[in-house]
């Protein structure tokens, strides 16, 4: 244990914890018993609270270990998450205005929300919800992975329930100041957890590749265990076989991110299209912070690196090698920093993500089908509720049940989040696709989705399902029909089952059309989608 | 995205603005077979790390452009937007 770490550590956890707590005075509406006001901070954070909430929001405590640990283990193509984040803000900057404003302007709070007014139809928008919640929960057991890598990292490496027990007691705190700040508690905390991350990135791209002796000689370390090891895939470069793996994978988490419902959040919660369109240009310095976090990957193979002994599963566990990077190479103090830049990394996401399941809990479902005559001030305390629940049974996935469990769901969750793209993203445009035909998509998508990753064993052949989301085109089988036997080029699974559901919902649209099936009423007008703050069709937040 | 326009509550309501085409730049790096190389090296890294680096920049670049470029134009059919950025400052708040 060492004691200087753990001292500055619990010294900035106590900080936020503070400020948890405190947020729920800052910038305060008349009341907290809305969701306008609890799920999304008033509805009035500027550029700069959200250029701090988005970010802290996107680039998660498990992006900061896990996409380190994939450089370190396989290489380039851990590298995916910087074109991912080159090409996500471009690519969103028009759909999300036009969401921002017809939510605005409608009071939707949800991405399932705006599914309901836009198509009239109730079982879409539980669909779009259900799978929001299910996409959500396991990546806020995620961030406790994150979290417990520090932990772990720090000395607290016990077997069984006592090496959970630090987790246990910071999300029992982190879920007391969500439950009573809403969305304002992140958003303040994310002012500390942003500026801890750029120090510490700062510090440790600089002062790293100076200790050990320059990016060539870090890029030729990489590079000889790349040769050494038997696997083929890895490799400071790409090869032929993952090309299409890595374009594919970077385009469909960027199609998928602000389809998450925890992103969707952070961006209702702005002022206006200007502070949108501002932070679409301002947000990129996080995937500059996060191009230079992969490459301490290599550095810690430069630096002869090696990950904790995980003392609950036995094993050597990768997700602490950048905590271990830091461990052997700063002073205990900055160390301490560095281990409380990511263990707060870890609140912030996981704060935000239970606030928009929870919203999506009580609009969409609670409301929906279980309290019709609920009022904004039933729907805030069923949300407060709903978020602990959601909390404790991300907590209960880590302590109950394998975390690797938690990370095969992740990876289902961007499989299935980009399954509501038709219903969400491309009605923003059109109305085209008939309420049936997106609900047919929908499940043609899943199914197959689902199946494709099921079949996929893992790299090194110890698991025979759910291995990786990169399918060999090879084994792609269309009704007994491979168009691409033999083939071992991998693509990402996500963007096989998108447009599966993109040509089943064309296709039961042209049927439901001839059908003359009614086609929903649509709540929404053109003018909406261009509203900005100031314009007169604004619904007033927070009412009663 | 679809670019189709759609009548759409008897209005049109896509506008269309030659700035927007800009945003696609960025999807160039998805194009691997374009950097997936050694060198040219950059401070002993190789091109295919500080090619996509550079990427992030024009990703900026992109939306910076049409941000500037679109922010004049109305808000709405009637509701022309007369707020200046400053006015949208947090300390302008309420």
């Amino acid at each position: 244990m060492n004691w200087i770490e753990l001292t500055i550590f619990t010294a900035l956890f106590a900080l936020v914890t503070v400020m948890g707590f405190v947020a729920a005075r800052w910038q305060r509406g008349d009341t907290l018993d809305h969701l306008d006001e609890w799920g999304l901070g008033g509805r009035r954070f500027g550029s700069w609270v959200s250029w701090f909430l988005i970010g802290g929001d996107l680039y998660t405590a498990y992006t900061f270990v896990a996409v380190p640990a994939l450089m370190f283990s396989a290489g380039a193509t851990g590298f995916f998450a910087l074109p991912y984040t080159v090409i996500v803000y471009p690519l969103v900057f028009l759909p999300l205005l036009r969401l921002w404003s017809v939510s605005r302007v409608h009071g939707y709070v949800t991405p399932a929300d705006f599914v309901r007014g836009r198509h009239g139809s109730t079982l879409l928008a539980l669909l779009v919800a259900i799978t929001g919640i299910v996409a959500t929960m396991p990546y806020i057991a995620l961030q406790l992975v994150g979290l417990e890598a520090v932990l772990r990292t720090m000395g607290f490496n016990e077997s069984g329930f006592l090496g959970h027990l630090p987790l246990l007691i910071a999300f029992v705190i982190l879920a007391v100041y969500t439950y009573q700040s809403g969305l304002r508690a992140p958003a303040l905390i994310a002012f500390v957890k942003d500026v801890l991350i750029y120090v510490v990135i700062l510090v440790a791209v600089i002062y790293l590749p100076i200790k050990l002796g320059g990016w060539d000689t870090i890029f030729s370390a990489a590079d000889e265990k790349f040769r050494g090891t038997p696997a083929p895939g890895d490799g400071i470069l790409l090869n032929s076989n993952n090309q299409l793996q890595y374009a594919t994978l970077a385009l469909g988490s960027a199609l998928a991110l602000f389809l998450y419902p925890h992103s969707v959040t952070g961006v209702l919660a702005s002022r206006g299209r200007n502070v949108i369109k501002r932070n679409m240009s301002a947000l990129p310095a996080y995937s500059l912070m996060l191009g230079l976090l992969a490459l301490l990957g290599f550095m810690a193979i430069a630096a002869g690196t090696t990950p904790v002994r995980n003392q609950a599963t036995g094993k050597a566990d990768t997700s602490t090698i950048v905590p271990a990077l830091f461990d052997t190479q700063f002073p205990s103090w900055f160390a301490g920093i560095a281990f409380a830049a990511i263990g707060i990394g870890a609140l912030v996401p996981a704060a935000i993500m239970s606030i928009a399941a929870a919203n999506l809990w009580t609009r969409n479902v609670y409301k929906e089908y279980l309290h019709r005559d609920a009022t904004p001030a039933h729907e805030a305390k069923q949300a407060k509720l709903a978020s602990l629940v959601v909390k404790f049974g991300a907590l209960a996935f880590i302590l109950f049940i394998d975390p690797q469990f938690a990370i095969d769901l992740q990876l289902i969750g961007g499989v299935i989040i980009l399954q509501t793209l038709p219903a969400v993203a491309i009605a923003l445009y059109t109305r085209w696709l008939h309420r049936w035909g997106l609900i047919a998509g929908w499940a043609a998508g899943m199914a197959w989705g689902m199946y494709l990753l099921y079949i996929i064993p893992s790299a090194d052949g110890s698991r025979q399902h759910f291995g990786t989301s990169a399918l060999q085109l090879g084994k792609i089988n269309l009704f007994g029909w491979h168009p691409f036997a033999g083939s071992t080029v991998q693509i990402y699974v996500g963007v096989l089952a998108l447009a599966a559901n993109l040509v089943v919902a064309v296709l039961v649209t042209l049927v439901a059309r001839r059908m003359r099936a009614p086609s929903g009423s649509d709540a929404t007008t053109a003018a909406d989608y261009h509203a900005d703050e100031g314009s007169p069709n604004l619904r007033e937040v927070g009412v009663h | 995205m679809a670019s189709t326009q759609v009548p759409d509550g008897g209005r049109a309501g896509l506008r269309w603005n030659a700035w927007n085409l800009l945003l696609l730049v960025p999807l160039l790096w998805l194009l691997t077979p374009l950097f997936n190389q050694q060198g040219p090296e950059l401070f002993g890294m190789p091109f295919f790390y500080w090619f996509q680096f550079a990427g992030i920049a024009v990703g900026v670049a992109a939306t910076t452009v049409v941000y500037l470029k679109t922010r004049r134009a109305p808000a709405g059919p009637d509701t022309p937007d007369r707020l200046d950025v400053d006015d949208l400052d947090e300390g302008a708040a309420r």
